[in-house]
C-alpha cells in the first residue's frame, strides 16, 4: 500500500522581493511593501510530504529520524536564521515563497532517496501558502 | 470537481510492537513508542470527497451525512480506545500484526469509510489525512 508521510518544520528568515529587471517604481509597484529596501522577515513552516509503499514490519513509509537529518542539513541549517537574497539560490530569483517551495523541493528531491519526495509545501503567513511538486 | 474536507478529532492510545521481533529489536526500531505500557495521542481525522455539487442544493455531500459516517465508522471504534488492544485490524494474529503506526491509520480508516461513500453515490473518497500531531501527519488515497 502506498501512503504518505508529512512532517512540518519551522524556519525563520528575511527576504526582500525586489528584481534588477524592473525599475524601482515598478518594483514598489509590483512588490509593495515587501519590497522595502531592508527586507523583512517570516517564521515559515516548511512542510515535507514523502511517499512510498509501507514497510509491512514496521508499518511505517519512512524512517522519521532520517528524513529530519535530510531536511535539518540541507534547508533547515541552510536557511533558518539567514537572509535569503544572499543565498546562491537566490542570486538571480526573487525569494518569493514560490520560489523558496520550490528551491526547497530541488534540495531535497537530490538527498532523497529516489521517488520519495512527492510535495513541499511553504506556509509563508498562517493565510498563505505555496506547494511544489514533481511535474 | 470540487474536494470538501471534513475534519474530527479522536483520542487515543496504541504502542508499536512487531511480534514477529525480539524485544531489543522493537525498541532499537520504535525507540520510546515500543514502550509497552502505550502512551496517546489527539488525533485529527481529515476526510475528503470528491464530486459535482448538486445543482439543486449545491452540496457535493451533506456535510452532516458525512460528519455521521466518521463518527458510526471511524470515531465510535477508535475514539478513547486503546489501538493494539481494542481495534480489529491491529490485532495480533499468529504472531503477526498491522502496527498502529499513522500510515497504517490511514490506511484503515481509508478501508473503514470508503464502503459507505462510494455506496451513497454522490462523491468518491479522495483522501484520508491524519494527524499523530500539529507536525506529523499521514495520507492515504487508496493506491495500491
Amino acid at each position: 500500500m502506498r501512503a504518505c508521510f508529512g512532517r512540518r518544520y519551522t524556519i525563520s528568515a528575511s527576504h526582500r522581493l525586489h528584481t534588477d529587471a524592473l525599475t524601482a517604481e515598478e518594483n514598489r509597484a509590483t512588490y509593495g511593501k515587501c519590497n522595502n529596501p531592508h527586507g523583512h522577515g517570516h517564521n515559515y513552516v516548511v512542510e515535507v510530504v514523502v511517499a512510498g509503499a509501507v514497510n509491512p514490519e514496521t508499518g511505517m513509509v519512512v524512517n522519521m529520524v532520517a528524513l529530519d537529518e535530510v531536511v535539518r542539513g540541507r534547508v533547515i541549517e541552510r536557511f533558518d536564521h539567514a537572509n535569503l537574497n544572499l543565498d546562491p539560490l537566490f542570486v538571480n530569483r526573487v525569494p518569493t515563497t514560490e520560489n523558496l517551495s520550490r528551491a526547497v523541493y530541488v534540495l531535497l528531491k537530490d538527498a532523497l532517496p529516489a521517488g520519495e519526495l512527492e510535495r513541499v509545501r511553504v506556509e509563508e503567513t498562517e493565510n498563505n501558502f505555496f506547494e511544489c511538486e514533481d511535474e | 470537481m470540487i474536494y470538501m474536507t471534513r475534519r474530527a478529532t479522536f483520542s487515543a492510545s496504541h504502542y508499536y510492537w512487531n511480534p514477529a521481533w525480539t524485544a531489543e529489536k522493537n525498541e532499537q526500531v520504535f525507540g520510546r513508542c515500543a514502550n509497552r505500557n502505550g502512551h496517546g495521542h489527539n488525533y485529527t481525522l481529515e476526510v475528503t470527497v470528491a464530486g459535482e455539487p448538486d445543482p439543486v442544493t449545491g452540496f457535493v455531500v451533506n456535510l452532516t451525512w458525512l460528519k455521521d459516517i466518521i463518527e458510526r465508522d471511524v470515531l465510535v471504534a477508535w475514539d478513547h480506545r486503546h489501538l493494539n488492544l481494542e481495534v480489529p485490524e491491529f490485532a495480533v494474529k499468529e504472531s503477526a500484526a498491522i502496527i498502529p503506526t499513522t500510515e497504517n491509520l490511514a490506511i484503515a480508516a481509508w478501508k473503514r469509510l470508503e464502503p459507505s461513500v462510494t455506496a451513497a453515490g454522490r462523491a468518491r473518497l479522495s483522501r484520508v489525512r491524519i494527524y499523530e500531531t500539529p507536525e506529523i501527519f499521514a495520507e492515504y488515497r487508496g493506491e495500491p
